[in-house]
């Protein structure tokens, strides 16, 4: 070793190469002081009387006063919804349906700036993400179901398929847009009109929709956006004149959503919680099933059903594994949403930013190791350190309980039984991951993960193509691909 | 086989049976994860402090057959004061040149700081027998070269005679004695990224102080993934043995912009301790001209036309 064991340089290296504030222009987009409900193509006051304010979690700043609906105004929607549906919207030729879905896609390209700059406003998330992920993938989904518009027939051979009527959709906080996209698309493919409402704290995209709706010239009421709280989600599944309900959010609403239409003739699709396993093998590409490690956990703050929340590691590279991923943590940029080098953003609302506190802190008092990299964090707003747990039990909260938030629990496996067996071993069963150089074995696993998706060396890759839903508590359903379709039709 | 003159622990000999554990990698994910980095934007104080780095990390380079002494003494000058309008401009980090024309660098360089890099063993093909190879090496030490640049044997490699590949670069080494290494595994020509990685491995065990993507004569050159997959096995190589290898990326970079994408690969790679030209080098011709620029426009908030600076 001796010698060239440690060279030391001859010219110093910098103590810290800090990369100047790079902010994406935020004046590209203006937002109203007050958004009404967006009813039979028109934006009306809510006959509630009710406005709450919504707000940047990063600087807890006001942005807009939206309305909060209430049963009177939902009872309008569905009802603008059914007219608009019977009216026009389920007999127009597919073609037609299709041109404006075709459109929409094209301006939510044209305007993605201003919708990636709105989004991170409002949700808290990296620009980089919004920019990348959000807006391209919604605008992809657009395009999608406009091309199975006028193909349904071949989509599905000899079953007629037929439109269901008004679709009641309720979508989370987490990725707005795209929930709107995964929603909207497949729905006004199949020649349905809805009635969406968006996360209480993340209305604003779904409102600038409108916007897009109209530039499109898509005839009143086939898209309704109704804002507020879990009482208007309410309002929307109790309502006698849905014919379908598709959800997106947590398990416990999701219960309740399913009790509420029991006994209907309501259509039901959940898609609700996860604590997907990342697995890795011994033989996997190590640097860059670290990077899947981050990205399955720390992409929109791990905020994501399908987040990659446990690590399963294979016990012989354990150590090394541990190291790598709390030095690539270290290196991690923490803050400003709208910064483009920012990598974690903000939690989405202080309520959520309490549970995530709560749960690593029972994670802390069951004996979990805790590390967290030493980012600063800015003193408004909402923030939680990305967070590792090591030495933890298949028993503990933190490796049972959907956290949603950037907390990955390490536990270990021997064998690709006992992974699969951990894997399985929870209540729900979104996705998982699979990392191995070895193609056999993905495909056995694949066999034995009890997930609606496995992403082999690969983790959170979206695709409209791909349908995307869960077992178990994790909801029912299929969103995306094919699959998606059948969610929004009837076969006579 | 020959005896390595520091063998770094986990990457003992015999190199063979150990080759298959010394781990695989995803291009998928090399390549989105070199591609996201790429994004990062740097701006003001962070940018010119960058441009900066870049200069003092440039090993600018001729290696034609139709260089001169004449052409390689105004590049010489080129490297000391790179523009004499600014001369808070760095100079750069060395000179790169054939044998022939390491007399000429070394006269025209003498007591500059710029160091003289010579290239040997056969460049750019490496297909010589070993003797004429160290011979080669012998020659620019001789001459005055304070680093050789030497090619890796990619026939060897590629048909698997891994053993034959690193006893070239061990004898290499002895002959360059306190003359830095640089070893160039040509990842042009490698094929994959998991032969990126052994080869890189290879190289280090067998006593690199620097590996570097390519000769220059061969396309694709350097690339973002290519040299993001040379710094993660650089970094085991440290995480194992405290051991800290350099990395040169050569060939194709042409513009500011992508040196700022090298450098933070770099920097978020490996850390700040590798920001600084004893640890990597540019191996590039037209790159300092286009950083030049850029300095000169994050100084003055204009930009002047290329006319403005010299061509050497």
């Amino acid at each position: 070793m001796s010698d060239v064991a440690k060279r030391g340089t001859a010219v110093p290296a910098p103590l810290a190469w800090d990369y100047a504030p790079a902010p994406e222009a935020r004046d590209i987009v203006s937002f109203e002081a007050r958004y009404g409900l967006y009813i039979g193509g028109e934006v009306v006051e809510p006959r509630s009387g009710e406005w709450y304010s919504t707000i940047s979690p990063a600087t807890e700043e006001h942005l807009a006063e939206v309305a909060t609906a209430r049963t009177e105004d939902v009872d309008v929607a569905v009802q603008a919804a059914r007219d608009a549906f019977e009216n026009g919207w389920s007999s127009l030729r597919p073609g037609e349906r299709a041109k404006y879905l075709f459109r929409i896609a094209r301006i939510l390209l044209e305007r993605s700036r201003e919708f990636a700059v709105a989004e991170s406003l409002n949700s808290g998330k990296p620009i980089k993400e919004s920019r990348d992920v959000d807006l391209p993938i919604s605008a992809a989904h657009f395009f999608y179901y406009a091309g199975w518009a006028d193909k349904l027939e071949y989509a599905f051979p000899n079953r007629s398929p037929r439109p269901l009527g008004v679709a009641g959709q309720i979508i989370p906080w987490n990725f707005p847009l795209l929930m709107l996209a995964w929603k909207i698309a497949p729905a006004l493919a199949c020649g349905n009109t809805v009635v969406l409402k968006p996360s209480h704290t993340t209305p604003l995209t779904a409102l600038l929709f409108t916007d897009v709706c109209r530039q499109a010239g898509l005839p009143p009421g086939v898209v309704n956006i109704v804002t507020g709280d879990g009482r208007t989600g309410a309002d929307l599944v109790r309502h006698p004149d849905v014919d379908k309900i598709a959800f997106t959010g947590s398990t416990e609403v999701g219960k309740d959503i399913q009790r509420a239409v029991a006994g209907t003739r309501k259509r039901l699709t959940l898609e609700l919680g996860g604590k997907a396993a990342n697995i890795v093998f011994d033989d996997a590409a190590l640097d860059q099933a670290i990077e899947g490690i981050i990205n399955g956990i720390y992409f929109n703050q791990g905020e994501v059903c399908c987040a990659g929340s446990r690590l399963l590691v294979q016990e012989s590279i354990y150590e090394q594994v541990i190291a790598k991923l709390k030095r690539r943590m270290e290196t991690l940029r923490v803050g400003d949403p709208l910064d483009k080098n920012t990598d974690v953003g903000a939690i989405n609302s202080r309520e959520q930013l309490e549970r995530i506190t709560e749960l690593v802190a029972s994670g802390e008092e069951e004996g979990a190791e805790i590390f967290q990299p030493s980012c600063a964090l800015p003193e408004r707003g909402f923030w939680f350190r990305p967070t590792v747990f090591t030495n933890v039990a298949q028993s503990y909260r933190i490796a049972q309980e959907e956290i949603f938030g950037p907390v990955l629990s390490v536990l270990t496996f021997r064998t690709p039984d006992e992974a699969v067996e951990k894997a399985n071993n929870t209540a729900y069963g979104l996705s998982a991951g699979v990392w191995t150089e070895k193609g056999s074995r993905i495909l056995w696993m694949a066999e034995r993960l009890r997930a609606g998706v496995v992403w082999a060396n690969t983790f959170n890759r979206f695709d409209p193509a791909s349908p995307f839903g869960g077992y178990k508590e994790s909801g029912f359903g299929r969103e995306g691909g094919r699959h998606g379709l059948e969610a929004y039709l009837r076969f006579d | 086989m020959a005896q390595a003159p520091a063998l770094p622990g986990g990457f003992e000999l015999p190199l063979e049976p150990r080759l298959p554990r010394i781990g695989s990698v995803d291009a998928v994910a090399l390549e989105a994860r070199a591609a996201d980095l790429a994004k990062r934007s740097i701006k003001r104080e962070s940018k010119l402090f960058a441009l900066d780095l870049a200069v003092r990390m440039i090993d600018l380079t001729t290696l034609e057959g139709a260089d001169t002494p004449g052409k390689v003494a105004a590049l010489c000058s080129k490297a000391v004061r790179p523009d004499p309008v600014d001369r808070s401009v760095p100079s750069v980090a060395a000179v790169c040149v054939y044998p022939n024309l390491v007399p000429t660098a070394r006269q025209r360089l003498e007591g500059t700081g710029v160091k003289v890099a010579s290239v040997a063993t056969a460049f750019p093909s490496g297909q010589s027998p070993l003797e004429v190879k160290v011979a080669d090496v012998r020659a620019a030490v001789e001459l005055g070269a304070d680093e050789v640049d030497m090619v890796i044997d990619r026939g060897a490699f590629l048909s698997g005679r891994y053993a034959k590949v690193y006893d070239e670069i061990v004898r290499v080494k002895e002959v360059c004695g306190r003359t830095h290494l640089k070893v160039i595994l040509e990842t042009g020509e490698l094929g994959t990224y998991d032969n990126v990685r052994r080869a890189s491995l290879l190289a280090m065990a067998a006593g690199a102080d620097f590996i570097k993507t390519s000769t220059g004569k061969v396309a694709p050159a350097a690339t973002l993934p290519v040299t993001l997959c040379m710094l993660e096995a650089i970094r085991d190589v440290h995480e194992e043995t405290g051991r800290m290898v350099g990395m040169k990326p050569a060939g194709g970079i042409r513009v500011a912009k992508q040196a700022i994408q090298y450098l933070c690969v770099l920097h978020e790679t490996l850390g700040v301790a590798w920001l600084t030209p004893d640890l990597f080098r540019f191996g590039a011709s037209s790159l300092l001209n286009d950083v030049l620029q850029q300095i000169r426009k994050q100084k003055t908030g204009v930009y002047q036309s290329g006319d403005y600076f010299t061509i050497d």
